[in-house]
């Protein structure tokens, strides 16, 4: 019968290794995400268009929140699509002002909350100059929409931004 | 409206109820169990079955033949009988597994039980006359990780399993040296044309299409129609068998819940992480909807801020406030929830215990009253 030591060395070695039917993440791709990730041109298109159209300014930029929250490439197992995915997103997070914050976030349905949420952590990873508090700002309106259920699903899924 | 019981600093890692609920058998998270009797309102230590090497993982109470059956990360499970001088004596079960047993349930016609392990595997366990012990069958495919909760069909031929690779699989559990192949035209076996062999998979769901994590509790419905697991997502999930396995997928603003129940016949009780057993409505539209939660005391005043009780936390933690208990009636985690009466498709009293060392018994028409009540108001 098995004794409990104190020693912990013994978890080092992999037994696993020797079973012949070891678990393997096969099913890939399951997600029906869009594998090459949102269209830069439309967001960019979506955001420039602010100095002509002033009313509809929230509204163009909550679109291009919204496209890419729904084309994020989480599936994805190519690097460089998911980086320029997080780029561009963090472009568009960062041009919505914080006044406006609130009213993008309830825009967006239960779904793209929790991408968005995935978003903001990924945000936090990797600062640049003023990004952290702005992500903040957005962090307090996706969590009193999604919970701390949105965070644990950041933490819980294996399909990540 | 609520029935607490605290047995302990430690915390109680699976609990199980006898026939008349007047004996809970429990593990305080070690290689015990303790059977405890109440007394009025209190209850009274009577019998500890001390067989097991290591942590208790699983406690499963048959009402009908009154047998127990544990098993824990030793690697073996015991079915215990009742001797006529009320002593338990405990026989060893064949699991053949190489790693922790994780969990355990009986049928409901209480002539076999399925273990969960971290073998990745289910042993499917009866009684051999022949032999006088308890052998085991295994379903082995396509399992590649840990079980980690289980449940019966009411036809005692299917059984479900939620899994740590993310996924709830429903298997035939048919033995055929014990029983008729008669499913009852149950939906499930309806693609096999019957239960079909021991460990044929009937189903397989994953939790989340975007990963979701481990599955944590599963509960087949009072019909056996339908089943819904918890996740480490924080999520609650329904496949209706009658529907063509339909899934229902509903993620919660919550913490990840550890256990669910059907409490009725379109009703789920899920608990967890957050404290707080909480009511979900499974409507006749295949919706998925928060209903209400089952905890509704209220955070207790300090009853002032005494001059004695400030120092003492000054001193103590080197701040005034020292107000850390939470508003719900459980203090830590749930993990694990047991039918106290009624039946699946109609449960009156749940019962939940938990990290905290306590046993809470719940009274689902007590706590429909209070609700009604509320909203009147």
């Amino acid at each position: 019968m098995s004794i409990n030591t104190s020693s912990s060395a013994f978890r080092k070695i992999d037994v696993d290794q020797y079973n012949e039917d070891n678990f393997g993440d096969e099913d890939q791709g399951e997600l029906q995400s869009p594998p090459v990730g949102p269209d830069e041109s439309e967001v960019t298109s979506l955001l420039n268009q602010y100095p002509f159209q002033k009313q509809s300014l929230t509204g163009k930029s909550i679109d291009a929140l919204k496209t890419v929250l729904r084309n994020a490439p989480l599936a994805s197992k190519n690097p460089q699509v998911k980086d320029n995915a997080f780029n561009l997103t963090m472009k568009v997070l960062l041009y919505i002002k914080g006044s406006q914050i609130e009213e993008a976030v309830s825009a967006l349905d239960r779904d793209l909350v929790d991408v968005l949420m995935k978003y903001i952590y990924r945000g936090f990873e990797t600062p640049s100059e003023g990004s952290s508090g702005h992500l903040l700002l957005w962090h307090e309106r996706a969590y009193s929409v999604g919970g701390v259920g949105s965070i644990v699903r950041v933490l819980t899924d294996s399909k990540r931004a | 409206m609520v029935e607490r019981f605290s047995f302990g600093v430690n915390p109680i890692t699976c609990h199980a109820w006898n026939k008349d609920r007047s004996q809970v058998a429990l593990s305080p998270n070690n290689h015990e169990v303790h059977i405890y009797k109440r007394e009025a309102n209190d209850w009274r230590l009577i019998n500890v079955l001390n067989q097991h090497d290591l942590r208790v993982t699983g406690i499963d109470w048959a009402p009908n033949t009154n047998r127990i059956v544990t098993c824990a990360a030793d690697r073996n499970a015991y079915v215990w009988t009742q001797g006529s001088d009320g002593n338990w004596k405990p026989t060893l079960v064949l699991l053949r597994i190489n790693r922790a047993a994780t969990c355990v349930k009986w049928s409901p016609f209480e002539n076999k039980f399925a273990v969960g392990s971290g073998a990745r595997l289910i042993s499917v366990c009866y009684f051999e006359k022949e032999n006088d012990w308890w052998v085991s069958k295994h379903i082995k495919k396509p399992i590649r990780s840990t079980v980690t909760s289980l449940d019966w069909h009411p036809n005692n031929l299917i059984l479900v399993a939620g899994l740590t690779d993310f996924k709830v699989r429903v298997f035939s559990a048919y033995i055929k040296l014990l029983e008729e192949p008669n499913d009852g035209g149950s939906p499930w076996c309806k693609k096999a044309g019957g239960p079909g062999s021991l460990g044929t998979l009937l189903a397989e769901f994953t939790n989340s299409p975007s990963g979701g994590g481990w599955v944590h509790g599963v509960s087949f419905s009072g019909d056996g129609n339908r089943i819904c697991w918890v996740g480490h997502d924080s999520s609650i999930s329904v496949a209706d068998a009658s529907r063509g396995m339909a899934v229902t997928k509903l993620r919660t603003e919550f913490l990840p819940f550890n256990t669910c129940t059907w409490v009725g016949p379109n009703n789920i009780v899920v608990a967890g992480h957050n404290c707080c057993p909480l009511l979900y409505t499974f409507d006749s539209s295949g919706q998925l909807s928060y209903s209400c939660k089952l905890d509704n005391s209220q955070k207790k005043e300090a009853g002032g801020l005494s001059a004695m009780r400030k120092f003492q936390s000054l001193d103590r933690q080197a701040r005034i406030e020292n107000d850390t208990a939470l508003e719900t009636v459980h203090q830590n985690a749930i993990t694990g929830l047991c039918l106290y009466s009624g039946s699946k498709g109609a449960i009156t009293k749940f019962s939940t215990s938990g990290i905290d060392g306590q046993l809470v018994v719940w009274d689902m028409n007590l706590l429909e009253k209070g609700i009604q009540n509320m909203r009147l108001n």
